[in-house]
């Protein structure tokens, strides 16, 4: 077949198509995105009857993907790193609830935060889950890793997690097919309690996790992503995670590393190969992109054992994503660079668009504080958390979806008022209604604005899921009419824009403001598939 | 044949087309290809950059080591100077004259002529006035891509083929357009190579 040039997200998508999949569920989150999208664009799926619009957040993205499971079809459920925190909930219990149909749970982690508030290591989520979990070291891998993942799913009847890094979610590559299977038949479980966790039942089911931990680890060993390349000096060996083993081979152009090389793309880890590799070598160099989860594991807490080298003896910087020169330098290679940046290069941070709404929103929102001190301004994830630089300088917090409201409502309890809190629209839907319904029980003197640009717009404007129902949803959770306001954020109604703010940070209950202007990024996108129709029509 | 080129600029602009069209030519003469692309809130004018790897054998990284880049080829000065650290002794730096400012601390823009000048192969072109002399500051991008095909280790004609195959689809004049503007830089950077 014909080779694709596939991002390593497109090619889980269209490894996920050609291996049966009957629905795909997620919310966005970078570098997760364009898998999802793949298969939402892709006429073969449509074709197919593949479902696939967006959740509105992760947890109700794994739910209804462990229901199509439990319906006997495959599913797949995909989300950024943080995602996963979200889902952790269903995520764990389907390791012991286990699968019907064939589940893949794919998590995209951003190690060195491209495009996140942390780097963590959704492995451990499979470790702690228990759960076998594949990491592919390129797109071809991760194609095929799909098919075989489902496989290993429904032979095991329990999710698999697939965990991918940015550089493999976001490079092309050419892709090779296979041929296409068809979807499963609607199936129920065998056994109608199998998904009831009652704690009778969950404890038989975890009983049955933990026996075969035994079954997925000889998986391991046997499977044709976990490689050992025999070579003759003993006196290093290398374990590699992932795309790793790229960074490595990079600095061997002919490809041939003169130490043994244990390459890692299935967990639980493959205990005689592992064995057998720390057995012939005298020290080992571990490179895992990501956490030390290997590393640590070899090294144990004591480190009595083993010579181990990698992220925590320093040999790999503790965080970061990897790179080729960062594993020449782990080899003792000699490390190549160019000329030094000229001193006058200056950093140019992301920033809000050219006639963004939010910096309306904004500019708006602190005239309306200049009278009050600083340090009130809750915020959340999306493009406005831009609004966190010069010159807005607008807002004080950023640490998860939803935590505006919350973090509000709990420095407003503690006294500070008003506090306010910025959310987006889709950002709202995903994780701040439950927020706002607290605010509301306790009628905390908060400010909330929903900022409303009609999409989910940092990950590059994704359908938000609440669109033209905000105003409902809150009055319908308890926020009083009369403090819903709807403001059109632009330059010329900045005055009133701000008297509005005012008057609700005077109020001592819950207010929402919700300031609505399209994303112009959006506009842009709206108006250009408009002239293509056309186009296209003539 | 194996050639590792930096893409750099800010985000929007576009560096995705150059690389679609050097992964297009690639893909037609049958070579091996890597690129990595930047999406995510870096995307929101924030500098990005995209490590694009052809080669006649398999590649291994996605990522191009430092001071291994043949080519950085930059739709902003200063975003070109930002990558020097990547780009080999005897690589070539090819870059736009018309900067894109929107940050206040923009440096002075003839200072960073200079230290593009310093840099011992180059190319500097202003390839969106030479685009808007051709009627359309879009295809500035193709321009620079133009003046960077001289080494890239493929034939014009394949670059030429490549165009035709994306822009087909939206008619005669835009490929023809795109065609001119790749000559243009082509032309260009024959008469004002520096190395």
């Amino acid at each position: 077949m014909q080779k694709m040039l596939l991002l390593g997200d497109e090619a889980i998508a269209q490894g996920a198509i050609d291996a049966g999949l009957s629905g795909i569920y997620a919310y966005p989150g970078t570098p997760s995105t364009e898998i999802t999208e793949y298969v939402q664009q892709s006429k073969e799926a449509k074709q197919k009857g593949i479902r696939s619009t967006w959740s509105s957040n992760e947890k109700t993205a794994m739910e209804a993907a462990l229901g199509m499971s439990y319906a006997g079809k495959r599913a797949m459920v995909c989300m950024k790193h943080v995602g996963l925190n979200v889902a952790a909930d269903p995520f764990i219990n389907s390791a012991i609830t286990g699968a019907n149909g064939g589940m893949i749970v794919v998590s995209a982690d951003d190690p060195s935060m491209h495009s996140s508030q942390n780097e963590q290591d959704s492995r451990f989520f499979g470790k702690f889950a228990m759960m076998p979990v594949l990491e592919p070291s390129n797109q071809q891998e991760a194609y095929d890793m799909v098919h075989y993942g489902f496989d290993l799913s429904e032979k095991y009847k329990i999710p698999v997690l697939m965990r991918i890094t940015t550089r493999m979610a976001h490079s092309r590559s050419g892709v090779v097919r296979k041929e296409a299977r068809n979807q499963n038949e609607m199936s129920l479980p065998t056994d109608l309690r199998q998904f009831v966790l009652l704690p009778a039942i969950a404890r038989r089911r975890y009983k049955g996790l933990l026996s075969n931990q035994e079954l997925f680890e000889k998986e391991s060993e046997n499977s044709a992503f976990n490689k050992y390349i025999d070579a003759n000096d003993k006196s290093l060996g290398i374990i590699t995670t992932g795309i790793a083993f790229n960074y490595l081979m990079e600095n061997y152009p002919d490809r041939k590393v003169p130490y043994p090389v244990l390459k890692i793309g299935q967990y639980p880890l493959p205990y005689k190969l592992v064995e057998k590799i720390c057995n012939e070598c005298e020290e080992i160099l571990v490179l895992e992109e990501g956490y030390p989860l290997v590393e640590e594991m070899l090294k144990g807490y004591l480190s009595k054992g083993l010579k181990v080298k990698g992220r925590l003896d320093g040999s790999v910087p503790r965080d970061g994503e990897l790179n080729p020169n960062i594993v020449a330098k782990a080899l003792g290679l000699p490390v190549t660079v160019g000329s030094d940046i000229p001193d006058l290069v200056v950093g140019r941070p992301p920033a809000l668009c050219m006639g963004c709404p939010h910096t309306d929103s904004y500019l708006a929102l602190n005239e309306a504080l200049s009278n009050l001190a600083p340090g009130r301004v809750f915020s959340d994830i999306g493009c406005y958390t831009l609004g966190a630089l010069k010159p807005l300088e607008a807002i004080n917090s950023c640490v998860d979806m939803g935590a505006s409201i919350t973090m509000a409502k709990g420095a407003a309890d503690a006294g500070l008022i008003p506090a306010v809190a910025v959310i987006g629209d889709s950002t709202f839907t995903h994780s701040g209604i439950t927020g706002l319904i607290d605010a509301v029980n306790d009628k905390s003197p908060i400010t909330v604005l929903i900022l409303d640009n009609g999409t989910t717009a940092m990950t590059g404007g994704q359908e938000s899921s609440a669109q033209g129902r905000i105003e409902s949803i809150c009055k319908g959770i308890g926020v009083e009419e009369e403090h819903i306001r709807v403001l059109k954020p632009l330059r010329k109604n900045h005055e009133e824009n701000t008297k509005i703010i005012m008057e609700e940070l005077a109020y001592k209950g819950v207010s929402v403001i919700i300031p609505r202007r399209e994303c112009i990024v959006a506009i842009d996108k709206r108006v250009r598939a408009k002239e293509k129709a056309k186009k296209e029509a003539q | 044949m194996k050639k590792d080129i930096i893409l750099a600029g800010v985000g929007g602009q576009g560096i995705l087309s150059i690389a679609a069209i050097i992964g297009t030519a690639a893909l037609d003469m049958g070579l091996y290809l890597k690129q990595s692309e930047v999406h995510g809130m870096a995307q929101r004018g924030g500098d990005v950059s995209s490590n694009l790897r052809i080669s006649d054998n398999e590649i291994a990284s996605d990522l191009i080591a430092m001071g291994k880049a043949d080519l950085v080829i930059a739709v902003e000065p200063m975003e070109g100077l930002r990558y020097l650290p990547m780009l080999s002794p005897d690589g070539w730096l090819i870059a736009n004259a018309t900067p894109f400012k929107n940050i206040p601390s923009y440096p002075d823009i003839d200072s960073i002529y200079a230290e593009i000048a310093k840099v011992k192969h180059h190319v500097m072109i202003d390839a969106d006035q030479i685009a808007k002399d051709m009627g359309s500051s879009k295809v500035a991008n193709v321009v620079i891509l133009g003046a960077a095909s001289s080494h890239l280790g493929m034939d014009f004609s394949t670059l030429e083929k490549a165009i035709i195959s994306i822009f087909g689809k939206k008619g005669e004049d835009v490929v023809n357009l795109n065609i001119n503007a790749l000559k243009a830089g082509r032309e260009y950077a024959e008469k004002h190579s520096i190395g």
